[in-house]
């Protein structure tokens, strides 16, 4: 019985793909063959050309490798080299008459890489030729820009759709305190461009979306994911996928940092043969209340800049491997995730991944996502990855404004009638400790959030836990010790301060509602942009 | 025969997961080397431990969803991916080096 058709199908579209891959392969390997030659005859060109004629020695010992022994080499050059010429290198296009396959100032640029056999001059023609897309120029696109500009890469292109800010600078090497406010893509070209001006800079000054993001990648030949949301993560592996490029992946957040080169080698959906993509790896996006950015977790500039120059040294790896002859070629370095954590012991580790996913929805025979999918905008990365809206768990009359709580501690309060007094109420500040110490309202107390959500409340069964720190019931007491002072609970944004003021109550510190407990609207932000403009701001 | 009835594992975490776990990056650990069916103890079981018995962090969601390991959580066996080990059917030995990884997203 023949097999149905669509296994003929897909079978016939794996070998195509198969041979589609090989195929590009025997190209490659050809044009570094033809390559290869033509450098070793060039090689012996300029020999002849620069030294005098070599003392007679025993013919049987000359080496060959250069070409033929000197005494014969002229003619013979003379016939060889004019055809030679006229077949354009793929990597090495050297204008007419030129004697060296780099321009004197490179040489000595990049005299210090060129002398490494892991570059050497063919390594280094293929950087030059070769152009690079960053994705994210802040912490990690930064350092990884510069790394590739120095070394030579022929040509870079920067994505970014924001501006510098203050807060970048610790972190984000390439921008300046006079560039605060220019776009960041602007911003690093003026550094890159002082940094190495033989570099040719691309600048898209918009954020990647799902319809530009093919044409965008299409014309480099690798990509940086230097970005900063699982979103553009995901959206950046696809596209690479389907483009057939090879992805060096990385992020960072607090002391801790991810490295990953993904796609590599790139071959086409459904080869095995292919490096896993970002799908194989995380086939569902976390959580979004799991997804922390460094505004609010925080981040240390080393650890994002390790990370960021690890970026650039995989990507000249991947961009000169096996450019060498005399070195055996090698295949890509199998899947794995350097996990770099600054304050552990060894600082770094690295494991071993998976390789591709036999039903990745990216990079397997039965991928939904195709180019179809992704410039018709049907694609809603936003919405796969999930939203978090601002916190909205109150009813109006437990919340105050930022004005009003001024009033409360200014005038008489409006709800009492009170005169004024810090200490009519309690003033909860629900940042973490270290974020309180930098600065807070007078006579505010510090209930950290981490402390609030790790307290348990006695749930139906009354079961308090054993294991309970008695540091988290301390608060607790310590607040039901004043049964008749109203809390106002303030954070910095006003989310946490919310889920706090149903904690509290669900800890029973309302006393049946018989006190008041609240939250100051909009945090500390709001309390700075409307009451004490000095508060501030970090 | 006290031996038989705990395994000692390490069991690490990293990317903030820490964070759920007494912020404690590394724990030693001696856990019952059968389950709750006196099977042997697999990753699935040993993540149920870990919620029951080690988190004190009420925010279980943040760690387990939908009975395994929430999205965004890479579990490695030994230094290797569970893909490569059999996920959660994986059976726990003596001396196991088990890392739990969340994604980190910044840059």
């Amino acid at each position: 019985m023949a097999p149905p058709p669509v296994l003929i199908l897909e079978s016939l579209r794996q070998q195509i793909a198969s041979c589609e891959s090989q195929l590009q392969d025997l190209r490659r390997q050809l044009a570094e063959a033809e390559h290869q030659q033509r450098a070793a005859q060039q090689h012996a060109h300029d020999r002849l050309r620069t030294s005098a004629p070599a003392p007679f020695g025993d013919p049987l010992t000359h080496d060959m490798r250069y070409g033929i022994h000197d005494d014969f080499r002229s003619e013979v050059f003379a016939a060889l080299s004019q055809g030679e010429e006229e077949q354009a290198g793929e990597e090495e296009q050297r204008p007419p008459g030129r004697r060296w396959p780099l321009d004197a100032v490179e040489y000595r640029r990049y005299g210090r890489q060129l002398i490494m056999p892991e570059v050497g001059l063919q390594g280094q023609l293929r950087l030059k030729n070769a152009a690079v897309l960053i994705i994210g120029m802040g912490g990690l696109g930064c350092p990884a820009a510069a790394y590739l500009a120095g070394a030579g890469v022929g040509t870079i292109g920067l994505v970014d759709g924001d501006v510098v800010e203050e807060s970048n600078l610790h972190r984000q090497i390439l921008h300046s305190t006079a560039r605060v406010g220019m776009t960041k893509v602007e911003s690093a070209m003026v550094a890159l461009n002082s940094l190495n001006p033989n570099v040719k800079l691309v600048s898209h000054t918009t954020r990647l979306s799902p319809e530009t993001a093919l044409s965008t990648m299409q014309p480099y030949d690798l990509v940086l994911d230097c970005t900063d949301n699982p979103a553009s993560r995901y959206l950046i592996s696809d596209t690479c996928v389907l483009l057939g490029k090879t992805l060096v992946s990385a992020s960072a957040l607090r002391t801790d940092g991810q490295l990953m080169v993904l796609n590599n080698p790139p071959m086409p959906p459904g080869s095995t043969s292919g490096g896993p993509c970002y799908r194989c790896v995380f086939p569902k996006p976390p959580p979004p209340e799991s997804v922390v950015s460094c505004g609010d977790g925080g981040i240390l500039g080393p650890v994002v800049g390790i990370m960021g120059v690890l970026q650039a040294l995989e990507a000249i790896k991947v961009l000169t491997r096996n450019s060498n002859p005399s070195i055996p070629e090698t295949p890509p370095d199998p899947p794995s995730l350097l996990i770099f954590s600054a304050y552990s012991s060894p600082m770094f580790r690295s494991i071993r991944l998976r390789t591709r996913k036999a039903k990745c929805a990216a990079c397997s025979a039965q991928a939904s996502v195709t180019p179809e999918a992704l410039n018709s905008g049907s694609l809603d990365y936003v919405q796969f990855c999930g939203v978090i809206n601002p916190v909205d768990a109150l009813s109006p009359n437990e919340r105050i404004s930022v004005n009003n709580y001024a009033k409360i501690r200014l005038d008489v309060n409006p709800f009492t009638g009170t005169e004024p007094s810090k200490d009519s109420h309690i003033l909860v500040d629900v940042r973490e400790k270290v974020e309180f110490d930098l600065c807070n309202v007078e006579g505010s107390v510090n209930v950290p959030f981490s402390t609030v959500t790790s307290t348990r409340s006695s749930g139906p069964n009354g079961t308090s836990n054993g294991q309970q720190g008695n540091e988290e019931q301390s608060w607790v007491s310590e607040l039901k010790s004043y049964p008749d002072k109203p809390i106002f609970v303030l954070c910095r944004r006003g989310n946490d301060s919310q889920i706090t003021v149903k904690k509290m109550r669900e800890l029973g510190l309302d006393l049946g509602g018989q006190r008041w407990i609240g939250d100051i609207k909009g945090g500390l932000n709001a309390w700075r942009d409307s009451v004490d403009p000095e508060f501030p701001e970090y | 025969m006290k031996n038989d009835d705990t395994i000692p594992i390490t069991v690490e975490f990293s990317g903030g997961l820490e964070m759920l776990f007494s912020n404690d990056r590394k724990h030693s650990l001696s856990m019952p080397a059968k389950d709750e069916d006196g099977t042997l103890s697999n990753i699935a079981y040993l993540v149920r431990y870990l919620c029951d018995s080690v988190m004190k962090d009420p925010r279980k969601d943040l760690f387990v969803l939908d009975g395994t390991v929430r999205p965004g959580i890479l579990v490695l066996i030994n230094e290797a991916d569970w893909e490569l080990e059999g996920e959660d059917k994986y059976e726990i030995k003596n001396g196991d080096n088990i890392l739990f990884v969340s994604t980190l997203h910044g840059g």
